[in-house]
């Protein structure tokens, strides 16, 4: 079987709009979280979210491209751009070779109530305009960005709910692995407004905080947390076989070793311990290695009481003996959804890169369950050479991938 | 009554400004696909166009003998009519 590494990487978050910004803001323990008084004028429980700027792409996309973008597809350009960039990979070679793209992506909210809106209020469907559909259907980030980039290979999104980026690094691995594939763009975008998260708010899941500094409010593992702060942007990652890395020089940031998955059968929305330890034992099993092997694991942990104590309970179940530094980068950039498990691989690898642990902020008291585990609550200097990051989503998804440093 | 000099300055400004046609391209006897670049997906862009700037709806069949740029404004100016 052949081996996939890394080859370029992208983020566009509520942390930084570049790696090197994410990269500064990750070793200095800074929050993106604000509070958003639209939301409760809305109607939300909760005020606080991650926010990103919406990007202008007038200098870098005709008309025809730029209306059938909405908000998700947008920040998944900007990250595309910057991972093929850093991938080292021009519009010659996309012509050239058959690329393809696999990314997460589970609504489009905003884009479908507004064209709706809009047809309910002309009572013509035409004057809706002709990007409406394009920003409304699930693949929209698939499909603009393999038209604007000319690509000609794999070309599907991912629905996984939270575990949708991951999955789309999974299944990228997986194509080139079995030699379908050379190069695969993986990724995650998530959609930040106030539409998109609503009905999400409305499970009284999000968090209202018990301070008023909203940095404070996203606090995974913590004794004092009280639920999940929403975010959004995209991630990109560039999957490619090594082969076909070597051949082109290219620069090899890492290899991805293991991928491991599974499904809870259980409830819809509260996860469980038995289906996240089986993906995380599952992706060891793919990688050929111990789970004393792992330098760093990147939890799912969003910052709900049942989640993470599930989670803190399963990642004991396969890493107690060993015991390695965990950290949930939530507790910074919040819960960035249909994008988390594609941002906190590109978050593990610029930790690999300049070795260190980024640190889960707000740890203070940890439960009886987190207690168990060596939580980094303060910026760790520590080499990484192998690190696991976990995705878990409604419906009881779950992916686990095990990332080398090559 | 909107005058033909009224209805081309609109229209030239929404292909200028909303569509991205190079203004030296606009001339009546421009080709609306061949010369100003439009596809079939911009005709529904420009019924949208035409209901904003002009108030009236068209429909896909009004577009059957609408070549050139000449042509457009007078449709518009007949469905103003």
């Amino acid at each position: 079987m052949r081996r996939v590494v890394i080859t370029g990487m992208g983020i566009y978050s509520c942390i930084g709009q570049n790696l090197a910004q994410v990269k500064d803001a990750l070793y200095a323990g800074k929050s993106g979280i604000v509070f958003d008084q639209n939301r409760i004028d809305f109607g939300y429980r909760s005020a606080y979210t991650g926010m990103v700027d919406l990007p202008d792409l007038k200098s870098h996309l005709s008309r025809r491209q730029r209306i059938s973008l909405g908000e998700e597809a947008a920040y998944a350009f900007v990250a595309t751009q910057e991972a093929l960039s850093n991938a080292k990979i021009n519009q010659d070679y996309l012509d050239k070779h058959e690329v393809g793209i696999i990314y997460g992506n589970d609504s489009t909210a905003n884009s479908t109530v507004e064209s709706v809106d809009k047809i309910r209020e002309k009572n013509d469907t035409t004057l809706v305009g002709s990007g409406a559909i394009f920003k409304a259907m699930n693949s929209t980030v698939t499909m603009n960005l393999s038209t604007i980039f000319k690509l000609k290979g794999v070309n599907f999104t991912i629905s996984a709910a939270c575990a949708s980026g991951s999955h789309s690094i999974g299944m990228g691995f997986q194509l080139i692995k079995s030699g379908l594939q050379d190069c695969v763009i993986t990724g995650g975008a998530q959609e930040i407004n106030t539409i998109a998260m609503s009905s999400f708010d409305g499970l009284g899941v999000f968090a209202t905080g018990s301070s008023d500094d909203p940095t404070k409010v996203s606090r995974p593992f913590d004794s004092a947390r009280n639920g999940l702060v929403p975010s959004g942007g995209a991630a990109t990652l560039i999957l490619e076989s090594y082969e076909s890395a070597m051949k082109r020089g290219a620069p090899i940031l890492a290899e991805v070793i293991g991928y491991g998955f599974s499904s809870n059968g259980d409830h819809i929305s509260t996860p469980n311990e038995e289906g996240p330890t089986r993906a995380m034992q599952k992706a060891l099993n793919y990688a050929e290695i111990k789970a004393a092997d792992i330098d760093y694991v990147n939890a799912h942990a969003t910052s709900t009481p049942v989640g993470d104590a599930n989670e803190a309970k399963a990642i004991y179940n396969v890493f107690g003996g060993s015991n390695p530094p965990v950290s949930s980068t939530k507790s910074m950039t919040g819960h960035e959804c249909w994008m988390a498990g594609a941002s906190e691989v590109v978050y593990s690898i610029l930790m690999m890169q300049h070795s260190f642990v980024a640190p889960n902020i707000n740890l203070e008291n940890p439960d009886e369950d987190s207690k168990k585990l060596n939580l980094v609550s303060e910026t760790l200097n520590k080499k990484i050479d192998v690190f696991l990051s976990n995705s878990f989503g409604f419906g009881g998804t779950n992916s686990a991938l095990i990332v080398k440093k090559p | 009554m909107m005058t033909k000099e009224v209805i081309t300055e609109k229209v030239d400004a929404f292909l200028i400004d909303e569509f991205e046609v190079e203004e030296d391209a606009i001339a009546p006897g421009a080709n609306l696909k061949d010369t100003l670049g439009l596809d079939s997906l911009d005709f529904v862009d420009l019924v949208v166009a035409v209901e904003s700037n002009f108030g009236v709806k068209l429909v896909g069949e009004d577009f059957t003998n609408v070549i050139t740029l000449k042509d457009f404004y007078n449709l518009i100016e007949k469905k103003l009519a």
